[in-house]
């Protein structure tokens, strides 16, 4: 994917019709994608649809593009300035790349007074990030969480698809070394 | 009283209103202005800036009152202690986030915001602390984004979808750092913007504003090798006044050429003229495409705020699209070549400073395709709002000026010339041409009545000329140019001649008319019609009603151009159009 | 009209064969979110290998729900035949392994790891005898399982559950499990009466009130969607559950998604709609798998879809799915979301009974709302409205968290003690500490004091004392928890979450957080206490949502019943809590400390000063108040103030 291309057909003096955008945002996106979009626009409303797209296209890419919001544009046929209203509003988009682990450190009510916020802290020392950073290799992504419903069990933090349970600021280091080996 | 009536209690006051009305239309009707900020007439509910709440009897939360329909037996306050407090406080809420910065605003004396904060007594400011930050957005030709500015009534994306189709503003991110920009919090000249300026229009603050080409025309009035002409366009005189406390709709043809000359530009022509030049082109151009059934419909091009939407969205229908340039780089190019050919001048010393009602012209004054050998055909644009500032700053006293009168040649027009500042008069003035043309006779029918309505945004019509019917649709604001484009593209409808104006009401509404007087909203129904209102009465006093007739344009043809249409012509007065990205979606 | 109860028969019957014998010994074992936390999957793994490798015919591991007792998660139960089920807890591979020798293959119990007594299982008598609310579950096989397998073990016991009747019973991914305990039998009696009138009639009688926190009445809500004049309706299930601190909706999907699922067709049914949809937030990855799963053998079944059981009735279900929005939990901004824009609410009325999804009439329910109709269909209303108050029908779950000993979701009957709730099912307060209060309703709702503690739990009186029932969040909070932290914490969460859409909530929120971070970093005055009342009631009176309503709450309660605290931040620069770093100070006790130089070397600023085995002593300027020497001293030296 070209990067400096920010948008899905050209950034500049474009004598691409319609048709070729599009076909321009297709090759972006694989087949499951493609052809749900296909569904949705026979759907009644196909508009709805649209946060259902773009969670399968952050499933896929980690993250949302503004290449790949534009492409859902073009193949929705909805303005790409709604289409990324509506990806920034939500806090569960990501609109820049992650690492490989993402952590997320519940500072949910239960998990805050049970003492998430020491625990928020000490991965941020040990990685050297701040909350919404990803370090320099790649490798993790310190987000906050709020809420992941396992809240009797705080502190929680949440690493992939796992969740940590009461954790302590001294289990950190561990936690992040296991995450090493994976 | 009715069954759809229904009967409430304002601020003591009885007041019996239609079912549906909302409170805050009900109070107007007992002569009670309940403050707002995001509520707009022509636009959506949003019910976001809460400045309109009001106490019902009973209910518990404050009520907002543009968005609340009456009920009957409803007991309303507009202005309790406590709903004024609560007001107050709002309001210094919004400006607590907003900069200091009112003396070095161009909003200041005429800001919503600014008007607000006095009325409802913010004198200190007790809940202060940090304020958004954003850069401004200054990349755009004709555009200007300040979002510190911005107080988030979502007018700007409101009239940017509902009125103009162009979708190219929204909300992005949320809560406090909610900022409104383009898609991907893009620059306004990496967006789909068609440069329409409705959104300045509609902010209530400074937060959308035209790109300022003041300085650049103060720096070549001053400068004494520069000859600076000036050209107004159309709508200029219909709105200007207001800015001066005139009622809406005085027509100020004359103090607006003198307040010009006291500026100190050596020139002051009409656009007019070249509104006449464009008709004499355009129905030339339309009775050719009638005869050879070619490229039908024939659509107008005179908006440039058109031609962006056209080019960016609807590249398929470019061939439809007249060639003819607009009136006002018809007027740069004939100034530049036949008028500096006759005051024997080089052009290059020439400074064309055209004032439009219009923010896309300082767009289209750097396209390329406007240049000739490589000097721009015009130099500056200066919207009225900013023209009037200029004469409120040279401390001109514009209610007393005495009436001018334009210089010649290029001064000269006639009635159908200056309906072109209104939705469709670009037609009314095209048929006035073409009917002669086609009947090769004089067409006793002048007045079109039926293309007049300046407030309704879509109308079709079908007109008879000797034995030649002519379906016709006039579209004003950009959604309803999409309707009449998608009905042409799809082939549900056949029209020969599509009128299209980006602005609604065309350029009387144009993006960079003056603020609203006191009592009126922009985009008023009421207020266009004053405007239209006043060009027509300027068009049923002119002697010289059809543009054929302009005796300077005819004179232009003999000494200049040879024929409509010819290659002269062709060079100076005709363009041809590209596809552009679209980056967007319909 | 008998074929439509026959199908129901045959339905029923089907799920009998495949149910397990008496005579086999049954592990269960949970596997919602929670337990899977705490590693139930392993567990599971080493009891399938104990089964393969002692070839154990007669013995079945069974995957269920969670009963919700998290703190003592993982928890498994083995029933034999013949015998009370034995319930144990914190159970790893090691245990679990115990378990599989001792007690499956020897029947010797493994008591360290039971829950609750041994006596308790040593008998096959029940000791518990049912409270008059737990009697009216009793005739139902629907509700009295739960009794029957849970009834004597304590946190349990006193619990009345309708909504989460098959939480940890049955297998949330199967139908037949859910059929063979009276499942769709009330969507059976619903189109059998074929009387959309007579079922709202029964929500009504019931008095149901809506579990999402507004404790809206939900047959009034139904009946204003029955008058619209639009044909086309919609139902949306509400799981969001946004609220941090709260979890029921999330165990109740992942456990028992028929139950809902069958709630929602009988709401489809009953106000006339054919379409529903499950608004889930996406960071329920398995409830929304267990829903989607469900829907699907519905689908099979015939129990969704078109003509359901040959009635004519057509309905559909969708998921779509939240994206880490809490506003979009607020009824109009749902219906934003689910309508592919951002998800902002609207002013209303007009309310989305009368103009929801695409401006069609629209109910909109929570989760545990919807739990609760098959149940009143089977139990009936008027056995139903027994339960809870005289306004308020049946049974609320709370999701009990914070410093309470038994962690976990409780369901207990309207109108029950917060006491109760706290100290009887949640068994007090770890660690001898006192109960400062009880926070309910979320970043919506409120502190209530211990001086409140008596109160019976339903919507009116928690308004009244000035929190919110909300939707069933509670956390407990000791006295080392600082009431003006709460307060902030809730306002870092609100203004977080605010929308940005109207200007009292957008701003005012911000507004007030900047002045309770003043007031807890000792920078506060009493005019800062004053601005934060005045800018509270603005807020709640002037937003355009619920979000915005509520936010103020947590400051207007801590307000009220904690002002004392406020004061003592402002005026004395003091943490009553001990909470406010910037309020404590760190000092060393020269007659307690031994100069182990412990402290000396744990803190990060190097600003502890002394001679080995000489008193030591903090430089107060250069403290940043980190706490480390507090938690390295061993003598108890370092003292907090
Ligand atoms: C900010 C906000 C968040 C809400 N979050 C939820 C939620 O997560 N789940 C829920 O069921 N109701 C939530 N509600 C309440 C719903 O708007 C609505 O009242 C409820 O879903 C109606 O269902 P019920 O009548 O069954 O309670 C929330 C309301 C507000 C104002
Ligand atoms: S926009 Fe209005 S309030 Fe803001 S600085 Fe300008 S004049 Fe002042
Ligand atoms: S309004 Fe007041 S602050 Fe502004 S310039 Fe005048 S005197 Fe100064
Ligand atoms: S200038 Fe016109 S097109 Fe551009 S953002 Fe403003 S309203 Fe939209
Ligand atoms: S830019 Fe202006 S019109 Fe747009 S939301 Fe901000 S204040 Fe309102
Ligand atoms: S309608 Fe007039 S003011 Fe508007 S863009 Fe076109 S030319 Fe400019
Ligand atoms: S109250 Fe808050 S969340 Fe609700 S609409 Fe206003 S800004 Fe949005
Ligand atoms: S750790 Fe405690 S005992 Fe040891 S030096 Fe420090 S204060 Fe004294
Ligand atoms: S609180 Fe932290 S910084 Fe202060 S003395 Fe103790 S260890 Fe050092
Ligand atoms: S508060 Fe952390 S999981 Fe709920
Ligand atoms: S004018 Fe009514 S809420 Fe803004
Ligand atoms: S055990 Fe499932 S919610 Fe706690």
């Amino acid at each position: 994917m070209n990067n400096n291309l920010k948008n899905v057909c050209c950034s500049g003096d474009c004598s691409k019709n319609e048709k070729d955008c599009i076909e321009a945002s297709r090759d972006l996106f694989p087949e499951n994608i493609l052809k749900f979009i296909e569904q949705c626009l026979k759907d009644e409303h196909p508009n709805s649809q649209l946060i259902t797209v773009l969670h399968k296209v952050q499933d896929h890419f980690g993250y949302l593009s503004p290449q790949t919001m534009d492409a859902v544009a073009y193949l929705m046929q909805i303005p790409a300035a709604k289409v990324s209203g509506v990806a920034s509003f939500y806090h569960y988009f990501r609109l820049k790349p992650c690492g490989k682990h993402v952590i997320s450190v519940c500072l949910g009510t239960a998990c805050y007074v049970n003492g998430a916020e020491a625990v928020l802290k000490k991965f941020s020392e040990e990685l050297g990030i701040k909350e919404g950073e990803t370090t320099h290799d790649g490798m993790f992504t310190l987000e906050i969480a709020r809420c992941l419903g396992a809240c009797a069990l705080a502190p929680v933090v949440k690493i992939g698809d796992d969740i940590h349970s009461q954790v302590t600021p001294d289990k950190v280091p561990f936690i992040i070394s296991s995450c090493l080996k994976k | 009283m009715s069954l759809n009536d229904v009967t409430l209690t304002i601020d003591g006051q009885k007041v019996v209103v239609p079912k549906k009305t909302t409170v805050m239309h009900a109070a107007e009707k007992i002569g009670i202005n309940v403050p707002r900020l995001c509520y707009h007439p022509r636009l959506s509910l949003e019910g976001a800036c809460r400045v309109c709440i009001v106490k019902v009897e009973g209910v518990d939360p404050f009520v907002p009152s543009c968005c609340t329909e009456v009920q009957e037996g409803m007991v309303i306050q507009t202005n309790s202690p406590e709903i004024r407090e609560a007001r107050r406080d709002i309001v210094e809420l919004l400006i607590d986030n907003h900069p200091r910065e009112c003396q070095t605003c161009e909003r200041d004396g005429n800001c919503e915001l600014q008007n607000l904060a006095y009325s409802m007594g913010v004198r200190e400011r007790l809940f202060e602390g940090k304020r958004k930050r954003h850069p401004l957005d200054n990349t755009s030709v004709s555009v200007v984004r300040d979002s510190e500015k911005c107080i988030l009534c979502g007018r700007c994306f409101r009239v940017c979808n509902e009125i103009q189709g162009v979708s190219n503003l929204s909300q992005q991110g949320r809560g406090f750092s909610t900022v409104v920009t383009p898609a991907h919090g893009a620059n306004m000249d990496d967006s789909v913007c068609v440069q329409c300026g409705q959104c300045i229009n509609v902010c209530p603050t400074a937060a959308f504003q035209e790109k300022r080409h003041t300085d650049a025309v103060w720096g070549a009035i001053n400068d004494p090798n520069k000859l600076v002409i000036v050209q107004t366009a159309p709508a200029i005189r219909a709105a200007i006044g207001e800015g001066f406390d005139l009622e809406p709709g005085t027509p100020c043809t004359g103090k607006m050429v003198t307040a010009l000359r006291r500026l100190g530009f050596d020139a002051v022509f009409d656009t007019d003229f070249a509104a006449d030049l464009t008709i004499m082109e355009e129905a030339h151009e339309l009775v050719e495409r009638i005869k050879n059934n070619r490229s039908l419909p024939h659509i107008t091009s005179c908006s440039p705020g058109w031609i962006n939407f056209v080019e960016g969205f609807y590249p398929e229908l470019l061939p439809h699209v007249s060639t003819c340039r607009s009136p006002m780089t018809m007027m740069s190019a004939v100034i530049k070549s036949y008028y500096a050919k006759k005051i024997n001048r080089d052009p290059k010393d020439i400074f064309v400073v055209a004032i439009m009602p219009c923010v896309a012209k300082k767009y289209e004054i750097t396209r390329p395709e406007f240049s000739l050998d490589g000097m721009p055909l015009t130099d500056a644009v200066l919207t009225t709002r900013e023209l009037n500032w200029m004469i409120k700053s040279y401390g001109i006293d514009f209610t007393k000026l005495p009436e001018g009168e334009f210089d010649s040649p290029l001064g000269e027009s006639t009635g159908a010339g200056v309906i072109f500042g209104t939705t469709g008069g670009v037609l009314e003035a095209a048929l006035r041409t073409v009917a002669e043309v086609i009947l090769g006779q004089p067409f006793e029918k002048l007045e079109f009545e039926s293309v007049r309505a300046p407030v309704v945004g879509l109308r079709e019509e079908t007109i008879k000329i000797g034995d030649l019917t002519l379906n016709l649709a006039v579209a004003n604001g950009l959604v309803n140019a999409k309707k009449v484009l998608d009905a042409i593209k799809s082939g549900e409808k056949q029209y020969h001649v599509v009128e299209i104006m980006a602005c609604p009401g065309g350029c009387i509404g144009g993006g960079g008319q003056p603020y609203p007087p006191h009592g009126y909203n922009i985009l008023d129904p009421t207020l266009i019609v004053k405007r239209a209102a006043a060009l027509y009465a300027i068009d049923s006093q002119k002697k010289i009603r059809r543009s054929h007739e302009n005796l300077a344009v005819q004179k232009l043809y003999k000494e200049f151009l040879g024929e409509p249409g010819g290659e002269m012509s062709h060079k100076l007065l005709h363009t041809s159009y590209h596809p552009r990205p679209r980056r967007g979606i319909k | 009209m008998g074929k439509i109860k026959d199908q129901y028969q045959k339905l029923q019957e089907q799920a009998q064969k495949l149910t397990l014998s008496p005579d086999v010994i049954q592990i269960r074992v949970g596997s919602a979110t929670c337990e899977n936390a705490s590693g139930a999957r392993e567990v599971a793994e080493e009891f399938k290998k104990n089964i393969v490798v002692y070839g154990s015919d007669n013995v079945k591991l069974l995957t269920v729900g969670c009963t919700g007792r998290c703190s003592c998660e993982p928890i498994v139960s083995v029933s034999k035949p013949g015998k009370k089920m034995v319930v144990y807890q914190k159970v790893d591979r090691e245990t679990a392994h115990k378990i599989f020798v001792s007690h499956i293959k020897e029947d010797r119990l493994v008591e360290e790891s039971l829950l609750g007594d041994a006596s308790i299982y040593n008998t096959n008598k029940s000791q518990t005898a049912y409270s008059p609310s737990q009697q009216n579950l009793a005739g139902f096989p629907m509700t009295e399982e739960f009794l029957k397998l849970y009834g004597d073990i304590p946190f349990y016991n006193s619990q009345t559950r309708i909504a989460l009747r098959n939480s940890g019973i049955i297998n949330p991914e199967s139908l037949h499990e859910y059929i063979s305990r009276q499942g769709f039998l009330g969507l059976n009696i619903v189109l059998d009466k074929a009387d959309p009138e007579w079922v709202v009639d029964q929500i009504s009688i019931a008095k149901l009130r809506g579990r999402g926190g507004g404790g809206f009445p939900t047959g009034k809500k139904w009946h204003l969607a029955r008058m619209s004049e639009e044909k086309i309706r919609y139902v949306v299930c509400n799981a969001d559950e946004g609220d941090p601190g709260a979890f029921m909706d999330r165990s109740l999907l992942e456990s028992d998604p028929f139950s809902v699922i069958e709630g929602m067709i009988i709401a489809g049914y009953a106000i006339g709609a054919q379409k529903g949809f499950f608004y889930i937030r996406a960071e329920y990855p398995l409830a929304v798998e267990r829903v989607q799963k469900a829907i699907d053998l519905c689908h099979k079944e015939g129990l969704l879809g078109k003509d359901i059981w040959g009635t004519g009735f057509n309905f559909e279900l969708e998921i779509r799915l939240g994206a880490g929005a809490f506003v979009c939990g607020e009824e109009t901004a749902l219906i934003h979301s689910i309508e592919g824009e951002r998800g902002q609410p609207r002013t209303r009325p007009p309310y989305p009974v009368v103009k929801g999804l695409w401006n069609k009439p629209t109910v909109i329910n929570n989760v545990e709302t919807l739990a609760n109709i098959p149940a009143i269909m089977v139990m009936e209303a008027n056995n139903f409205n027994k339960i809870g108050t005289a306004v308020s029908g049946g049974t609320k779950v709370f999701a009990l968290a914070g410093k309470v000993n038994h962690t976990g979701l409780v369901e207990v009957p309207m109108g029950t003690s917060l006491r109760e709730v706290v100290f009887g099912i949640g068994g007090g307060i770890p660690n001898g500490k006192k109960l400062k209060a009880v926070q309910t309703g979320g970043p919506s709702g409120g502190l209530l004091p211990y001086s409140v503690i008596d109160t019976p739990i339903d919507y009116d009186t928690l308004a009244a004392s000035g929190s919110i029932m909300g939707s069933g969040g509670m956390i407990v909070l000791d006295e080392d928890d600082c009431a003006v932290d709460v307060a902030k914490f809730f306002l870092i969460f609100t203004q977080d979450e605010s929308c940005g859409k109207c200007s009292p909530c957008r701003e005012g929120t911000l507004r007030m957080l900047e002045i309770l971070e003043r007031i807890t970093s000792g920078n506060g005055t009493l005019e800062d206490l004053v601005n934060l009342e005045r800018l509270a009631n603005l807020v709640k009176k002037a937003s355009l949502c619920g979000l915005g309503k509520a936010a103020p709450n947590p400051v207007l309660s801590t307000l009220k019943h904690f002002r004392d605290e406020y004061l003592a931040h402002v005026v004395d620069k003091r943490c009553p809590a001990k909470k406010c770093a910037a309020l404590i100070r760190y000092e060393i006790d020269p007659e307690k400390c031994v100069g182990c130089t412990a402290c000396a070397r744990v803190c990060p600023v190097k600003c502890i000063t002394g001679e080995r085995k000489f008193a030591h002593i903090i430089d107060q300027k250069q403290c940043i108040k980190c706490g480390a020497c507090f938690n390295i001293c061993k003598f108890s030296a370092v003292k907090k103030t």
